[in-house]
């Protein structure tokens, strides 16, 4: 097993939106600042947006302003939001969109150049080719593109955050990247709850699979801060293929009805505006319907006409193409018959949802020379994929400050061989437990004690602390992993990482004795929202050398 | 007949020449790779994602998108071809009919 030892100026761990942003704006700012990019699949297709992307979702039209978007968030998460991260995000949307433009995306436009307004804060964008034109402009710089390299820890010396192992998976090579900062740029995480469709159907789904919370797991055992996992994200999905509705409700203007044809929304939501109400209230009246008996719910496409139906469908082949594919093994068209909807099972989110690394303004994460952005930078929700692009450039004029009186620091070939051991140890061993074996299992425990597809998404103490037992079980049987070639090992290392989080998630789940976010996160056992007592932040620290997570409260800043 | 992607060994010509068949270097879950009679093959159909990177890259179209047996009883298929700046998608109906769609993908350097 060889090694290869690389050093830089500033380490971009994933190359997603986020990390390939950072890595065309640190050029810009400083040509002369050495960037590497690790990122586990390739670059031009990897991540959420592999498939493609058909809107914006984080946009200020004109008549809106950055504290209008604020107020928009906060509304959509009950209170707790951090502001001051959000204002920073709205203040930077339109500009990082214009960027992007500037690289080759296409964007809806009216006659007047203005982008076309499609949903309140939303673009219609024709994103097939997102990630593509994304890494073309990072290829266009001098930085050191890593693929098919996963990250595995981050070199830690107790007090700074000095670079990363990864093992790349077409050269069986161990990594040592060493770093004067590093910014985590990675995905959010799926798979940590058993999927909506099993067996050979289970990636199927609506987020990357392969976003395995990788960057969460390599902060959480570094004692790295973490806050709202229990803010977890479920989505309101097209059944089966699992592709957005919002393409469909928003882009379309379809309404969600029930199975005998009525909008239930403006009967759960009439008080509150009906249609208009939460993200959230889309799912959990949806829920409530099939409970009464009143399921399957659709949304209902039957008022487009022939040209709306031809643009939904070129809207869908931008973004998600198995779902023109369902229609076509159907035999059906939209326009002929109502789309099912469902709930999909419970993600770890921080773009959707506000799951992450606890960051100051300056998104530095509580452990120094360490800096996030994107889906793995908590507390700030609804950034989507422009809010990444302005953390991204945030981070990367941090980091740059930074470096400027920081040298390498020096690892100790004792530390570089403890990684490299626990990292291929499951390609050592002859017999033990598969990763397939491990996911499930892992799966099975978090759907049925910690509120996933089974349970409706409800939790509450004693199936969160039976939970909190199982994977502890569970943990210790990693090391009796095995694999039997590199693909299989990424998929133990994904295992690894997964349970991570997971513990992480039902400790947040098990702290917050409240009922903030309806069916992200519904305790029977506290089914009230109580402010005077929960607007505040939850946060974790993991202890590493006890195997503890220690639980903190943070309070809501203005 | 558990289904994702297929891949016609009569079109695929294994990308002779390159390090790796265009499939294998960018599929995001690292899925694809080419068996030794340099063929492209996926090497576990239910890791799949129907994201369709494959599809897109395969510069001779011998990869179709389809979807698993379970998700839909009946067969269709997907395939798409990138034409400089645009994608053109053929979407083929469980009845044999097939629709097809061009749509911008790419903003040339005068439209920037």
């Amino acid at each position: 097993m060889s090694i290869i030892r690389i050093d830089t100026d500033i380490l971009i761990i994933g190359g997603g939106a986020a990390g390939c942003f950072a890595a065309v704006e640190i050029h810009k700012k400083s040509p002369d600042c050495k960037v590497v990019i690790m990122e586990k699949a390739h670059i031009e297709r990897s991540g959420c947006l592999a498939m493609g992307l058909n809107a914006i979702n984080a946009y200020i039209h004109s008549g809106q302003t950055p504290e209008s978007y604020v107020s928009y968030v906060e509304k959509q998460f009950v209170g707790i939001i951090r502001k001051d991260l959000v204002y920073g995000i709205a203040q930077g949307l339109n500009e990082a969109v214009r960027d992007v433009e500037k690289m080759g995306l296409p964007i809806d436009k009216n006659d007047d150049g203005t982008y076309k307004k499609r949903g309140e804060r939303s673009i219609r964008i024709f994103g097939e080719r997102l990630k593509p034109l994304l890494a073309e402009a990072v290829q266009k710089t001098p930085a050191q593109i890593l693929n098919r390299v996963v990250a595995t820890n981050f070199i830690y010396d107790g007090e700074r955050v000095c670079g990363a192992f990864g093992y790349g998976v077409r050269n069986s090579t161990f990594y040592v990247v060493r770093a004067k900062a590093v910014i985590v740029a990675t995905g959010g995480a799926s798979g940590i709850y058993k999927p909506n469709n099993p067996g050979v159907a289970r990636h199927l789904m609506w987020y990357c699979p392969w976003n395995v919370g990788t960057g969460y797991a390599m902060g959480i055992r570094i004692g790295a801060e973490m806050t709202s996992f229990e803010n977890r994200f479920i989505a309101l999905r097209v059944k089966d293929v699992h592709a957005p509705t919002g393409t469909i409700a928003v882009g379309a203007h379809s309404k969600q009805i029930n199975a005998r044809g009525e909008d239930y929304l403006e009967r759960y939501y009439k008080h509150i505006g009906g249609n208009k109400c939460l993200t959230q209230h889309r799912l959990l009246a949806t829920i409530e319907e099939t409970k009464a008996g009143r399921g399957p719910c659709y949304l209902d496409t039957t008022t487009l006409s022939e040209s709306d139906e031809r643009r939904l469908k070129e809207d869908f082949l931008n973004m998600n193409p198995q779902i023109v594919l369902l229609w076509a093994g159907k035999g059906m068209n939209p326009r002929n018959k109502p789309v099912e909807i469902h709930g999909t099972e419970p993600f770890v989110v921080g773009g959707h949802c506000q799951a992450g690394y606890w960051i100051d303004k300056e998104r530095n994460t509580t452990v120094k020379g360490l800096y996030a952005a994107g889906e793995v930078a908590g507390g700030a929700p609804k950034k989507y994929v422009s809010g990444s692009w302005v953390e991204a450039r945030i981070a990367t004029a941090t980091a740059l400050e930074d470096i400027k009186d920081v040298s390498l620091g020096d690892i100790d070939d004792s530390i570089i061989q403890i990684e490299k051991n626990r990292v291929l140890s499951p390609l050592n061993k002859k017999s033990g437990v598969s990763p397939l074996e491990m996911r499930e299992r892992l799966q099975k425990i978090m759907d049925e004690y910690a509120g996933g597809i089974s349970m409706n998404y409800v939790i509450h103490e004693e199936r969160l602390l039976e939970a909190r037992r199982l994977l502890k079980c569970l943990k210790e049987r990693i090391k009796d992993m095995t694999a039997v070639n590199n693909y299989n090992l990424v998929e133990a290392l994904e295992c690894v990482d997964r349970i991570d989080v997971a513990r992480v998630l039902v400790e947040h789940l098990i702290y917050r004795k409240e009922t903030r976010w309806s069916c992200y996160q519904p305790r029977l056992d506290y089914p009230e929202k109580k402010d005077e007592r929960w607007l505040v932040f939850v946060n974790s620290i993991y202890n590493p050398d006890t195997d503890e997570i220690k639980m903190v409260e943070r309070p809501l800043c203005q | 007949m558990p289904m994702s992607i297929f891949i016609d060994e009569n079109i695929c010509n294994g990308c002779k020449g390159l390090a790796e068949a265009r499939c294998e270097r960018i599929c995001p879950g690292d899925l694809c790779y080419r068996k030794e009679n340099m063929k492209a093959a996926i090497r576990d159909q239910s890791a799949c994602w129907t994201c369709a990177a494959c599809v897109k890259e395969c510069p001779v179209q011998a990869i179709e998108l389809r979807l698993p047996f379970q998700a839909c009883s009946n067969g269709a298929s997907l395939k798409a071809r990138l034409k400089h700046d645009k994608t053109i998608w053929t979407v083929w109906y469980a009845d044999g009919h097939q629709e097809e769609f061009i749509i911008q993908a790419k903003c040339l350097k005068g439209d920037r």
